[in-house]
């Protein structure tokens, strides 16, 4: 019999939940913070979805409404991706240890 | 491209983010983290280009949007204040939200162009996945803009409760399973409609509870829910990158809800459920005020300070509000020059979410090996000459350990009273955000400083 794709899906789905189990316990307290904000972009990967949805099936510049909702979704996710990777960004410039010569 | 080429480039930017996610485990690999996270999102939309191939004018647009969306958030991430970061991310799972909803639509709308079926006869287990995306998508969206408002002050911080609340939430709860099992056997758009719909009642239902102490659990949840939303999404795309992601995020948002949760010795549903600190407000104002309370003055504190060996300081939610930070550090900036130690100690629910304190701080340049978790520094309290604590109150409040009564007893506290002598900086003596009453303000060596807390720091910095 067959094995249907759904269950590679799963099984995708439950081991990566279990990585994410393990590396997100190993992140240090002090940068929960980024780790947020960089979640928050990473999610954003749903842009993927948005792009099909945006350009499925249009040949000419008659746009049906599933298409508006792909571009209205490309907007939204791209403002986090670029907003949360950014800020991410100039958080962890911040963090600096402290001065040798102190 | 192939599709199982393109599968394999998915694969690459999940493995990607994977590796974002391990950077964190130290500031000094973070930075690279970040790195990989940009790259595995590049690869995702540039192989989404490439697979889809034909470029018609719909390219133009999607560009455009593209764009836009960019300029935006490039603009909002250069342009926030540090201490503004709890409100953005609100902000920013809103988004996640309502996209996961606005492909989920697009999908329903238009199932050809996902290989999901025709419009009313969707692949059953894609109707699945797709209104379970949508739903959790609609309740992340309206959610999050409940927390953003509240944590902007446009809506009031206190929780909102109404008889019969709980069995309403339940309803609703019942009626999406319903709702989605009608929507599988007649393929009727009506229903699917009115999931979203119930879906969005219920973010906003689920928040509206919430107190602003409670924030930082409900950052955390909202967080783990855009996750499960992308994944949704994720599986009716049958796209690896979106369903890795997707559990990484949901799960890293479930830990830092448990990391909350315990911090606060409180259970997932003591919080979820709501309204804690309505009922005890009015009843601890009256008879304790009385009490004798040690106040000072800048002087005062400075000369304490001064003659210290070490100081350990506690910020809180307060330190954000006043924007201290800057003039905390320059106030440390002295006391080490006067070869004074100093460290500062942060509990896990300071702030508005998780981390809060510890960004507050590396933005105003204090080093982070001189930060330190709870567990890490609560024995040094008692070698301690003086403990400066600013902003924060329940967090430092002996009444956890040694008051069965206290609402907030068995929450895991700082020991503060410990040191030789403790300054408090307050604006009053007004009871914190759990509504009750800090036996500290009131012990032998603690000396309370009733000012802004930006304003203190910076007089004690004068006269040291």
């Amino acid at each position: 019999m067959e094995i249907d794709p759904f269950i590679f899906r799963l099984s995708i789905f439950i081991l990566s939940i279990f990585i994410g189990y393990y590396v997100v316990w190993s992140v240090t307290p002090s940068l929960h913070t980024p780790l947020m904000s960089v979640t928050n972009a990473i999610s954003s990967v749903i842009i993927v979805g948005a792009i099909i949805a945006g350009l499925a099936g249009n040949s000419d510049n008659d746009f049906t409404t599933s298409n508006i909702l792909g571009f209205l979704a490309i907007s939204l996710a791209a403002v986090n991706i670029f907003g949360g990777f950014l800020v991410t960004q100039r958080m962890l410039q911040m963090y600096k240890k402290k001065k040798k010569d102190k | 491209m192939s599709a199982n080429l393109s599968a394999i480039f998915y694969l690459i930017s999940g493995i990607l983010f994977i590796l974002a996610l391990r950077g964190l485990s130290s500031p000094e690999t973070s930075r690279q983290g970040n790195f990989f996270g940009i790259l595995g999102m590049t690869i995702a939309i540039t192989v989404t280009f490439l697979s889809i191939g034909s470029f018609s004018s719909g390219l133009t647009y999607v560009l455009i949007f593209l764009l836009i969306g960019g300029l935006i958030g490039t603009f909002i991430a250069y342009k926030i204040p540090m201490t503004a970061m709890p409100e953005l991310v609100a902000g920013f799972h809103s988004l996640v939200g309502l996209s996961a909803v606005l492909v989920a639509v697009s999908a329903f709308l238009n199932p050809e162009a996902f290989n999901l079926g025709s419009p009313r006869s969707i692949k059953l287990a894609s109707l699945i996945e797709m209104s379970i995306g949508a739903a959790v998508g609609a309740i992340t969206f309206s959610g999050s803009i409940i927390a953003f408002l509240k944590l902007q002050g446009i809506m009031s911080g206190s929780p909102i409760t109404f008889r019969g609340q709980h069995l309403l939430n339940a309803l609703l709860l019942i009626s999406i399973v319903a709702l989605t099992y009608l929507l599988c056997s007649t393929q009727s758009p009506n229903f699917f409609w009115t999931l979203l719909i119930v879906s969005f009642l219920i973010g906003f239902l689920l928040i509206i509870p919430i107190g602003g102490a409670d924030m930082p659990v409900v950052i955390s949840m909202l967080n783990s829910y855009s996750g499960w939303a992308a994944a949704g999404i994720g599986f009716t795309l049958e796209n690896s990158a979106l369903i890795i992601t997707g559990a990484l995020v949901g799960s890293s948002g479930a830990i830092l809800s448990y990391i909350m949760c315990k911090g606060m010795n409180r259970s997932f549903f003591n919080v979820i459920l709501g309204g804690f600190g309505a009922s005890e407000q009015s009843s601890s104002s009256g008879d304790k005020e009385h009490r004798p309370v040690k106040s000072g003055n800048a002087e005062d504190a400075a000369f304490l300070m001064k003659n210290a060996s070490s100081v350990i300081i506690v910020p809180g939610y307060g330190m954000a509000v006043a924007q201290a930070q800057h003039a905390l550090r320059e106030m440390v900036d002295t006391l080490k020059k006067n070869d004074i130690k100093v460290t500062y100690a942060i509990h896990p629910v300071a702030g508005r979410m998780p981390g809060h304190m510890n960004v507050l701080l590396a933005e105003a340049n204090v080093p982070y090996d001189e930060v330190f978790e709870l567990e890490e520094i609560n024995n040094d309290f008692a070698n301690a000459d003086v403990a400066f604590v600013i902003g924060a109150n329940d967090v430092t409040n002996p009444a956890a350990k040694s008051d069965p009564q206290s609402p907030i007893y068995g929450m895991p506290v700082l020991d503060v009273e410990k040191c030789k002598s403790v300054l408090f900086v307050k604006r009053s003596l007004s009871p914190g955000y759990a509504g009750i009453d800090n036996d500290l303000f009131y012990k032998e060596n603690t000396l309370m400083l009733f000012a802004d807390a930006k304003k203190m720091t910076e007089e004690i910095t004068k006269n040291l």
